[in-house]
């Protein structure tokens, strides 16, 4: 199963935590992915080129990592129904929500924002209750 | 100003996203395992959380009164806590409890090539347009 890496996961954390920095103090923007997402597309923003930078980091450090080391991308469930369902549902609630993990669960949770702190305690709360639910039902990880 | 904001943006990608795979992230698997609290628990994304909301709070707090290539800091300000907002985070989570995907880890994922995170982020695409027009019928209703 999955082992605990406390290390690199606080190391890793702090990381984001920097990279969320520097886009505050020098962009004074919020480091939110859904947000970004959402500023690029639904609708556009009027600032386009900064947030397609950002995502294009994203997708580059991934396809990087990949292909070095395969193993630090993992695959998610294989049923693709699931899958396209969990996609819709993220889709929606972090637009509903503003915000998904990023902004509210780092960026606002550190600013303690009222809003974020509910919207992660919730967030959290129904991750737990479905991941909890799915093992139950025996769907694998 | 421009040119400095948009290499900042993606520097700040590179490390968000570096980030995200050292810490994990991008191992849905070690996600669904954090969110499975009563099941064999891997309690090292509290680690990640703690590590990237620990350094973002003392950056937050040690910001110039300027952003270094902005006019304005761009933090919400609202404090309100509605319906909107945990209806979206709840639905989120339910997503996410679901895949393992929170949008930033999809993104970088999407390196990787894989068909579930593409069919994964496609939908979240869809989800977002739908809030657009769950907004629209609430406007127009």
């Amino acid at each position: 199963m999955s082992e605990s890496t406390p290390l690199s996961a606080l190391f890793g954390g702090a990381l984001i935590g920097l990279g969320a920095l520097l886009l505050l103090w020098v962009n004074g923007r919020i480091a939110g992915v859904s947000n970004l997402i959402g500023g690029l597309l639904f609708p556009a923003a009027a600032d386009r080129a900064w947030r397609a930078l950002f995502l294009g980091a994203l997708v580059a450090v991934g396809a990087v990592a990949s292909w070095l080391f395969p193993g630090a991308i993992g695959a998610s469930r294989p049923s693709l129904v699931l899958l396209g369902v969990a996609g819709l549902l993220v889709g929606f609630g972090t637009r509903l929500g503003s915000g998904c993990t990023s902004g509210h669960g780092v960026c606002g949770v550190a600013r303690l924002s009222r809003r974020s702190l509910a919207a992660t305690a919730v967030f959290v709360a129904t991750g737990i209750a479905t991941a909890t639910a799915l093992r139950l039902l025996g769907v694998g990880a | 100003m421009k040119a400095l904001r948009n290499a900042s943006a993606a520097a700040a990608g590179l490390a968000f996203g570096v980030g995200l795979i050292l810490s994990g992230m991008t191992r849905p698997s070690k996600v669904l395992a954090f969110l499975d609290v009563f099941g064999d628990w891997d309690p090292s994304l509290l680690f990640v959380m703690g590590g990237a909301v620990g350094v973002y709070a003392i950056g937050y707090r040690l910001r110039r009164e300027k952003p270094i290539a902005a006019d304005t800091y761009a933090v919400p300000s609202a404090s309100k806590v509605d319906a909107r907002l945990l209806l979206g985070a709840a639905v989120f989570g339910v997503g996410w409890g679901l895949s393992g995907y929170c949008p930033g880890p999809a993104v970088v994922s999407l390196g990787s090539g894989s068909l579930g995170v593409i069919v994964f982020l496609a939908c979240v695409l869809a989800g977002m347009a739908l809030t657009r027009l769950f907004d629209a019928r609430l406007n127009s209703g």
